[in-house]
């Protein structure tokens, strides 16, 4: 049977059918998605972990104990995962392990546009990438069989493209894989240096003998075409070349590292000219040049964002494309903005008013950084925004830190944000950190975490107490409050930025786009009371739109979160009265 | 058979996500290959989000580039305006005559360009304007806008209306069913 299916979802499915029975992750865009549909899997026990080095440590153990194991992540959640990764390249497997990591050329939804294939090279993991969703499902088992038989974890290397688009897929059976007997085995999984220096022996080893798999393994294939061009390439990368090249020779690698070496000298004897093409890092292209082979690639091509079929026809083979029409202005962008109704949107109101510097975070409310709110200073990495505003007061002084907050979402305080806080409290800073509790994981699409008090199956479990956690590390100052009483938010953190101590407000409202979450209904404006001081666009509400002659209530979006009716100074906003949506116009 | 490229543009929020979900489905019962890249994460929050739907014997890219749309599915004006390079000369543009400002318009930083579809219209020749939004009200929901839409471009692609009618109602939730196959009806015989 086959099925549409996600790139996600096809890795999920063959998680399932590999008979794997531990899967773990931390959210993160574009590989959410994995974990939610192998979440749907009663035979296969999932979680979401605090972060991805946790994350990957319980895949580690679940190895380690027998089973077949997975950890997903973004390109990102690997740097969080380094330290395991490379230590687990050293003790190898028991069960199959093996790591699916997302990458996002383009920055599509991420801070930076690295290459995960470079972090395998140097924890010298092997890497599969598939270039569709079918291929999603069979690299997945074969990973799992390489993993057991070269007792090595491997990487399986998506792409947005790859991970967000849907394929057709064949769908096969769950396979029965018994749990591994564990039996203790400090040689190979107790990695102090007397023990290191012999796996490390066996890394190299295995490294070769991976070489030689390379060459053999049906993942590498050439499909010979015209001999004048041939062109090498994998993933997403092999399907615009597959459209931009027609009919040349390709050499498709499904295994990325390490490169089947035979294979490329056999492809490249045969062709005139040979392409790499492969998007972000010249890691396949480097390696041919290392080989001494001659390729073009990085010359014509760019390292930064994604490619197409039409970048390579331009780029590579010269051909322009035409404009197809005369119709030719800018055109207004159309940034992503926080939801009508969100909690956050208040509080970077407050702390623009109060010209705060700000560090920020990773989530839906580094969106506060963009206009009107503009309210962010900094965004660097999960958990940064508290340690940043530590370094902030270390480098300029308290009187600095009087003026300086962090701010950072639930989820992401639970992920890396409490060590930060600890730095401060041990280290004698008085910094103030918002976090930013909406009962969610926000902009990867709603995932539960530990201070939601429900697993990713939505069973009850204990709920992290943010407040007793941070009075547990010593912050006396802790305060929760409702961020859409902006009267009080702002008092709240004039006191708070003020006291010469550590101090934490929680600012607790669940996310608008929860389904548990009513509002009050859809508000309007009284043109006769309004006199367009447009102090409410100061919110950056999607639903409050100023027409050029009057300043209208969109009743497609509005959600009645009030804020408005707050910062009016005319009251000018009134409700509807529960009948249907009508839009007043002057 | 050529293969067919269907792109849906519209804001993050409208349901384009389900859209490509229903057209992916019933790409697949008409027995070809079907690719359908979505977008996830940020540009969902209220940004310019772009679906791209392929359909033919053999599909390899899922992306869809400038001047190779079959059919441009837009969900907003401005939208529209800023994906319709993507359009062949010929293609079928169906547009949605709803206005969404984007931030910068609502801060007064840029404008919203006028009378979009007359300047599309006088560029292609196959346009079609619906009132999605009033559509979707009468039937029951402002929400169902994306199955109005779908049933605007099925009359358009020749597959049989049963297929499509059964793609809802795979796709959207049991509850929803009847309010959905309403919208697409509106749509569908407009």
């Amino acid at each position: 049977m086959k099925k549409l299916m996600l790139g996600n979802e096809a890795i999920a499915r063959g998680v399932y059918e590999a008979g794997a029975t531990v899967a773990t992750a931390y959210p993160g865009t574009p590989s959410t998605e994995i974990t939610e549909y192998i979440a749907k899997y009663d035979e296969i026990y999932s979680e979401w972990a605090p972060n991805e080095k946790v994350a990957l440590e319980v895949a580690i153990g679940a190895s380690v104990g027998g089973a077949r194991s997975t950890c997903a992540m973004k390109h990102v959640g690997l740097n969080v995962a380094a330290d395991p990764l490379f230590t687990a390249a050293y003790t190898g497997v028991n069960g199959g392990l093996v790591i699916f990591v997302a990458d996002d050329p383009g920055m599509h939804s991420s801070q930076n546009e690295q290459d995960t294939r470079l972090i395998a090279r140097a924890a010298k993991v092997p890497v599969l990438e598939p270039s569709d969703s079918q291929e999603c499902k069979d690299f997945t088992k074969e990973a799992f069989r390489i993993s057991e038989e070269y007792d090595t974890p491997v990487i399986v290397r998506l792409t947005t493209r790859v991970a967000h688009s849907q394929g057709l897929v064949e769908l096969g059976e769950r396979d029965s894989i018994p749990l591994k007997p564990y039996v203790k085995d400090p040689g190979k999984y107790v990695m102090m240096p007397a023990m290191a220096r012999k796996r490390h022996v066996a890394v190299e080893e295995r490294l070769a003998r991976l070489s030689e798999f390379s060459d053999a393994t049906t993942l590498n294939r050439i499909e010979w075409g015209d001999k004048k061009i041939g062109v090498i390439s994998s993933g997403i990368a092999y399907q615009y070349a597959r459209e931009a090249f027609g009919n040349a020779s390709f050499l498709k690698l499904g295994m990325v590292y390490p490169l089947p070496e035979k294979l490329v000298r056999e492809f490249a004897a045969q062709v005139e000219t040979l392409y790499v093409i492969e998007e972000l890092e010249p890691f396949i292209e480097n390696n041919c040049l290392r080989m001494g082979i001659e390729v073009k690639g990085k010359a014509l091509l760019p390292v930064i964002g994604e490619y197409s079929a039409s970048l390579i026809r331009e780029r590579v083979l010269g051909q322009k494309q035409e404009k197809p029409n005369s119709i030719d202005e800018e055109i207004p962008v159309r940034p992503p903005v926080m939801c009508a109704g969100c909690p956050h949107r208040g509080i970077f109101y407050v702390l623009k008013k109060l010209k705060l510097t700000v560090t920020g975070d990773i989530g839906c409310y580094t969106l506060g950084a963009l206009s009107p709110l503009e309210s962010l200073d900094t965004c660097v990495c999960m958990g940064a925004s508290i340690g940043m505003a530590h370094g902030m007061e270390k480098a300029r002084g308290q009187d600095a830190a009087r003026k300086t907050v962090a701010v950072i979402g639930d989820s992401t305080f639970i992920h890396s944000g409490i060590t930060g806080l600890i730095d401060i409290v041990y280290n004698k800073g008085t910094s103030t950190v918002i976090i930013l509790d909406n009962s969610t994981t926000g902009m990867t699409g709603h995932q539960d975490n530990p201070a939601t008090g429900l697993t990713i199956k939505g069973e009850p479990t204990r709920q992290v107490d943010l407040v007793k956690l941070c009075q547990a590390v010593g912050v006396d100052r802790v305060r929760v409050c409702d961020p859409f009483d902006l009267a009080e938010a702002e008092r709240v953190i004039k006191e708070e930025t003020a006291a010469d101590e550590p101090s934490v407000i929680i600012f607790q409202r669940p996310c608008a786009l929860l389904k548990h979450v009513k509002l009050s209904g859809v508000l309007r404006i009284n043109t006769d009371k309004c006199t367009r001081c447009r102090i409410c666009m100061r919110l950056g509400c999607p639903a409050v739109v100023d027409r050029g002659t009057h300043i209208e209530v969109d009743p497609a979006l509005c959600v009645g979160c009030d804020l408005c009716t707050k910062v009016c100074r005319f009251n000018a906003f009134e409700r509807l009265g529960g009948g249907k949506c009508v839009v007043h116009r002057s | 058979m050529r293969s067919t490229s269907i792109m849906i543009v519209g804001v993050g929020g409208q349901g384009t996500l389900l859209t490509s979900r229903i057209l992916g489905n019933v790409g697949i019962s008409t027995g070809t290959d079907v690719k359908v890249s979505e977008v996830h994460g940020m540009s969902q929050r209220g940004g310019s989000v772009v679906t791209y739907v392929k359909m033919g014997e053999k599909v390899h890219s899922p992306v869809i580039e400038k001047g190779e749309a079959d059919i441009l599915l837009c969900f907003e004006e401005l939208e529209a305006l800023r994906w319709i390079d993507y359009a062949k000369k010929d293609a079928s543009i169906i547009i949605n005559t709803q206005r969404i400002d984007p931030m910068p318009v609502i801060t007064g930083k840029a404008k919203y360009p006028e009378n979009i579809i007359e300047r599309i219209k006088a560029e292609y020749k196959n346009v079609v304007a619906v009132p999605a939004l009033e559509l979707a009200r009468a039937a029951g929901s402002i929400k169902a806008v994306n199955v109005v839409m779908i049933g605007v471009l099925a009359k358009k692609t020749g597959i049989p209306k049963e297929k499509w009618i059964d793609s809802i109602r795979k796709t959207v939730k049991p509850q929803f069913v009847d309010m959905n196959i309403e919208a697409f009806r509106s749509g569908y015989n407009l």
